[in-house]
């Protein structure tokens, strides 16, 4: 909302030597969040000209210009003009040579079209007085009478500052200039003059005034879409005439368009007090005005020029036709209709001034996506008691129907709330005069404040609220500074603890972290060719995504993750390293429907576990993406592209900074290459994730460089693995015995099985066993390869003997065996 | 050698004389100190203190000498053998010391050579940040509590005391899950964490709860539909707007050094009230106006307030016993005021470089 200051002036003590600044900190003190200043930047001599001759000059570039004589008071200038409307005898606005209009753009006499121009006649948007260009300003157009040499930026109130402020919700009131004048007052201790005040003279309802009948038949949430409406009927107006020069100008100021008398007026009024009025032709309207919400099948054209099916929670303006038929007008509180929009050859109005329940307004304009002043208006709730003194302002005539205010209940609260919610010691004199200020009626009563607020201030409902209001009119800057002191926390959790563990592991593995948004398109499941029964394309769609073509939420971090690879590839990285660490989100199935719960009551512990089982699994995932090279090349020698080994690499750093071992072995899963994909399992034997080389194909579609490596793993199932404590280890001090094996396997036996048999086999006494060397050629012969492996013996006791050493080692190739593992003849 | 002989004279026997006795040192020293390497002293060390060396042989000689002169003759050689072997040493030891500087001269690299094989990893500086949020609560004793980002709208919404048709609820631009009856959203702030910490832990809760969350904003320089925010929470009796102050103060003071004000303005939020905004004084200008805070002197930071009754209620907290503080802001927004990041697009990207500038820390 915006406030004009010399308006503001109109309403409050606010002399002029206070700045706009001054005012915005003053609103901003009462919890009006500043917005911002305006005022048109000019500056220099703006003078008002009586044009005493324009001459006509067509251009070489199919442009006309005029050449004029222009009387500025003390002399006559040559000015070069290329708006169309100038013409003799008209009084304009002239920026003579040192002045400076909005944007820094400074006038001076210059050569123009074959001419000296010696200033400039100037438009409103070159004034900064709103959008017009269509040609210069007029100065009798809006009906202002002044002589050549007069100031021009005074006349126009050029140097007139406006206030902008952010009104919460809370605080719909302040959607007008009574609002704001009234917030000011409060904040600087000021008076404040009500523009509907009581003195508003308010004729009493007749029934000689068009025909109204409130008909809601459905009221939402057990209230009535209209308790009040207030119609009245002005003949014989000029509705396409303009509106006064200064109404423009706070209209302009406000930040909208003046258009004609009729539309200015209800906009000015709606400023002033914060009450929508709309504006119909009465000689359009069939018959009485019926307020009554949709039926099916209604339809409404409305001012936007939308065609708009119509909802049975709409509130519409109807007429009723003697033949009975109803017409749609209206969406109440939101926006009128063409067929009883006001033209120019409307001569006779009918002005409505109502009060729409919010509730209704507020579903109407979400539902059909209108956000108007009108509806801002009302969604936050307009003073109930405003109507009838608002169309006052604008009109004479006046139909009640009825005087359904609903009273204000009073509001009981322990007199020393405020001093337990704030943690100042507010006398009783403060509290009753803050609250009276906002122009509530208090009454004490023992320990207690019996509080009935006032009519604008629908917010104010419960103890809390007055608090507030306290507050602020005493100041928050009052409020002291202390440190609470919680009671002894837990630390972090386990989970936590390990997740940032993970994280820094990565990191420290030389991978850098990145955040993707979720946001997938459905193809992204093809992209990444998914099997068609594959549980990730069961994906969580969002009604109103931002791109529609990414409606559904990850099932997988790497769908995100390689757009992010891709970006970076785009911006020449070349080399990529990357994990991101987040949810994804994984629904069962189909949603099922959930009973919704009111608010400010505590659920029963069926319902909450009704809610919760609502909410889809949402498990943590680690993903990382390598690509290009892993070691560089540089002085050293060649560079290392990355491979396979480095996915499972990372996903082993990461899984070690757990203390978890992970089980390796290989899998076909989608998007990985299928001969060069880890299935990763926990020691119980759980999938934990994948990781290799992704499938060429997948490479292709996603333009990702060759041999791009992935890995993705389930955090929370990694966390959840992770020993709570670590058991000690003893150390043997005894030597160690060296025996290193080479065997020959069959191509099909994987490497993990091998070393896993030489374990079995090696007993306690086995203390490790490492292969340091893998040979595939002629002397093994084809499908078959070497497996040399180093086994490293020692016992907690003892030095071991010779022969208690090759018993290990027999023992331990008598066990590879079983698995097809024949020591390698030399 | 010869056999001992009685009437044998000494001064006859040459070898042992004085003037032979010290030639042969003599030339011992010159020769050892003519050695330029290890090889050259060896083959000095040989001819003048090994087995055939002149004093060696003059050695052999005492034996035979009558025993009157023997302790003569034994004592001149003795010093001079002593003198030779420890010439020798020193000449060791000092061509030894040579040697070895030469062999750690001959290894000498260029120890300003690149030596980075494989690039430095990083972690994203919110995640950074967060978690060093996360530790200065947790050192006053609160805990870090966690909540899903596809959330119930009774969590989001009801609970928090916004009302299905007040304007607040569209004022959060909120995503949506089809279909609408199943109640989710995507959150639109880390408030819902509040509801479901003081449901779970009951009363005193003190907690913090950052996390990521959504709105329907198009990414813009200072807006993303995805961001983080870190939410805190205190319930217990006796809490007021000063001990919100105090909590805050002690925050800022954490995250942008002791000198910045904070001031609380009166605003609204349907889960708080009395409700306020939380300006940080703009550490640019320190309050007197400039271009960063629009001339304000102040940049707003969050919004925080007194936990209004109806949430209390709908977590099943007395409000007429209990009281909280509740406060929350964007930990982007943190990191652009803190660190001077000026563009959101970098902070949502994903472009390494952004990582990899902070490495380790924020």
């Amino acid at each position: 909302m915006r406030a004009p200051l010399r308006w503001l002036r109109e309403h409050t003590d606010l002399s002029a030597d206070v700045s706009a600044e001054q005012v915005a900190a003053a609103l901003v003190r009462v919890g009006l969040e500043e917005e911002g200043l305006h005022r048109a930047d000019v500056t220099g001599p703006i003078v008002v000209g009586q044009v005493l001759s324009a001459l006509p000059e067509p251009q070489k570039n199919g442009k006309t210009i005029s050449w004029c004589q222009v009387d500025v008071g003390t002399e006559v200038k040559g000015i070069v003009c290329g708006a169309p409307n100038v013409a003799a005898g008209h009084q304009v606005v002239v920026a003579l040579a040192g002045a400076v209009l909005p944007g820094g753009f400074e006038i001076a006499a210059r050569r123009t079209y074959g001419h000296v121009s010696d200033g400039m006649i100037c438009s409103a948007r070159e004034l900064g007085l709103g959008e017009d260009h269509e040609g210069i300003i007029v100065l009798a157009r809006p009906g202002l009478v002044a002589r050549p040499g007069d100031d021009a930026a005074e006349l126009l109130g050029l140097g007139e500052a406006t206030v902008e402020v952010n009104v919460t919700p809370d605080r719909g009131y302040c959607f007008s200039l009574r609002g704001i004048a009234r917030e000011y007052a409060l904040s600087t201790g000021g008076s404040f003059t009500d523009p509907v005040g009581p003195d508003l003279a308010v004729p009493a309802p007749d029934d000689a005034g068009h025909p109204v009948r409130l008909a809601d038949e459905a009221p939402v949430r057990g209230r009535q879409g209209c308790d009040r409406y207030v119609a009245r009927s002005v003949r014989g107006v000029d509705a396409s005439a303009t509106s006064p020069y200064w109404m423009q100008r706070v209209l302009q100021q406000c930040g909208m368009r003046p258009i004609s008398l009729a539309v200015d007026v209800t906009n000015y009024v709606m400023l002033a007090t914060g009450q929508p009025l709309h504006a119909f032709d009465l000689d359009r309207l069939a018959g009485p005005v019926v307020v009554r919400r949709a039926r099916d099948g209604e339809r409404l054209t409305t001012l936007d020029g939308v065609d708009r099916a119509l909802h049975a929670e709409d509130l519409l303006i109807t007429d009723e036709a003697p033949d009975g038929t109803s017409r749609v007008l209206a969406i109440a509180g939101v926006m009128g209709g063409a067929s009883s929009e006001v033209t120019p050859a409307t001569t006779n109005l009918l002005v409505e001034s109502a009060h729409f329940d919010a509730v209704t307004v507020a579903r109407s304009a979400r539902r059909h996506k209108l956000s108007t002043e009108a509806g801002r208006r009302y969604e936050r709730g307009v003073d109930t008691d405003l109507a009838d003194r608002a169309a006052e302002l604008a009109v004479r005539l006046l139909v009640d129907v009825g005087d359904e205010r609903v009273a204000a209940q009073p509001i009981r609260m322990a007199a020393d709330l405020p001093a337990r919610l704030v943690g100042v010691d507010y006398t009783d004199a403060q509290v009753d005069d803050a609250l009276r200020a906002v122009g509530c009626d208090v009454v004490r009563d023992g320990a207690e404040l019996v509080v009935t607020a006032a009519s604008w201030r629908p917010d104010l409902v419960e103890g809390a609220d007055l608090v507030e209001e306290v507050a602020r009119v005493v100041g928050y800057d009052t409020i002291g500074s202390v440190l609470p002191v919680a009671p002894s926390g837990r630390g972090l959790t386990r989970g936590q603890h390990l997740r940032r563990s993970a994280a820094r592991a990565l990191a420290e593995h030389g991978l850098v972290e990145v955040l993707s948004y979720p946001f997938v398109a459905p193809s992204r499941h093809d992209d990444l060719g998914l099997p068609v029964d594959d549980p990730r394309r069961t994906a969580l769609r969002l009604v109103n995504p931002i791109s529609d073509e990414q409606p559904l939420l990850r099932t997988s971090l790497l769908a995100t993750l390689v757009d992010v690879a891709r970006r970076n590839l785009s911006r020449g990285v070349r080399d990529l390293a990357l994990f991101e660490i987040g949810r994804v989100y994984r629904p069962a199935g189909d949603l099922a429907a959930v009973a919704a719960l009111p608010r400010a009551v505590r659920p029963s512990d069926a319902e909450l576990a009704a809610l919760e089982a609502g909410v889809p699994p949402q498990p943590r995932r680690v993903a990382v993406l390598l690509a290009g090279q892993r070691e560089r090349a540089g002085w050293w020698g060649p560079g290392r592209a990355v491979d396979w080994t480095d996915a499972v690499g990372a996903a082993q750093a990461l899984a070690q900074a757990l203390g978890v071992r992970l089980g390796v072995e290989a899998d076909d899963h989608a998007p990985w290459h299928p001969g060069r994909c880890a299935r990763l399992t926990l020691p119980d034997g759980t999938l934990a994730g994948h990781a290799g080389e992704l499938h060429p194909r997948v490479v292709a579609t996603l333009e990702l460089p060759a041999r791009t490596c992935v890995a993705e793993l389930d955090l929370d199932a990694l966390v959840a693995a992770a020993p709570a404590q670590v058991p000690a280890a003893s150390l043997s001090t005894h030597p160690v015995a060296l025996r290193d094996v080479a065997l020959v396997v069959d191509d099909a036996v994987p490497a993990v099985r091998v070393e896993a048999a030489l374990r079995d086999g090696g007993g306690p006494l086995l203390e490790s066993v490492r292969l340091f060397d893998e040979y595939v050629g002629e002397q093994v012969g084809a499908g078959r390869r070497s497996l040399a492996y180093r086994l490293t013996l020692r016992a907690d006791d003892r030095t071991l003997t010779g022969d208690e050493a090759e018993a290990v080692r027999e023992a331990a190739l008598a066990s590879a065996a079983e698995v097809g593992a024949v020591l390698r003849a030399t | 050698m010869s056999a001992p002989n009685s009437s044998y004279d000494p001064v006859e026997v040459a070898a042992l004389s004085e003037a032979s006795v010290a030639a042969a040192v003599e030339q011992a020293l010159a020769a050892f100190a003519a050695a330029t390497d290890l090889e050259a002293l060896k083959a000095a060390r040989l001819a003048h203190a090994g087995d055939r060396s002149a004093l060696a042989l003059a050695n052999r000689e005492i034996g035979a000498l009558p025993p009157a002169a023997k302790a003569e003759a034994g004592k001149r050689v003795g010093q001079a053998r002593a003198a030779v072997n420890r010439a020798l040493t020193e000449r060791q030891v000092e061509l030894e010391a040579g040697r070895d500087a030469l062999v750690l001269l001959e290894e000498t690299v260029d120890v300003t050579l690149p030596v980075d094989r494989v690039a430095p990893g990083a972690r994203h500086p919110l995640e950074t940040l967060t978690e060093r949020i996360g530790d200065l609560f947790v050192a006053m004793g609160w805990e870090v509590a966690e909540g899903p980002e596809v959330e119930a709208e009774w969590f989001n919404f009801d609970a928090l005391n916004f009302d299905p048709d007040h304007p607040a609820r569209q004022m959060q631009d909120t995503f949506f899950v089809d279909p609408p009856e199943a109640g989710l959203v995507l959150r639109t702030h880390t408030s819902p964490v509040q509801a479901r910490a003081l449901l779970e832990r009951g009363v005193p809760t003190y907690v913090i709860c950052p996390g990521k969350t959504f709105r329907t904003d198009d990414l813009d320089a200072t807006h993303t539909p995805v961001f983080h925010q870190v939410e805190g929470l205190a319930v217990d009796e006796g809490l007021t707007m000063a001990h919100l102050r105090g909590t805050l103060e002690h925050f800022a003071r954490a995250m942008f050094g002791a000198d910045l004000p904070i001031r609380l303005r009166p605003s609204f939020f349907p889960f708080t009230e009395p409700s306020a905004e939380m300006d940080l004084q703009c550490a640019v200008c320190r309050g007197g106006g400039c271009r960063t805070c629009g001339g304000t002197g102040w940049i707003e930071w969050g919004g925080c307030g007194m936990v209004a009754p109806n949430v209390l209620r709908a977590c099943g907290v007395d409000p007429d016993r209990y009281s909280g503080c509740a406060f929350g802001m964007g930990i982007e927004r943190t990191l652009m005021m803190r660190n001077g990041v000026t563009d959101m697009h970098d902070m949502v990207e994903g472009d390494v470089r952004f990582s990899a500038h902070y490495g380790m820390e924020v």
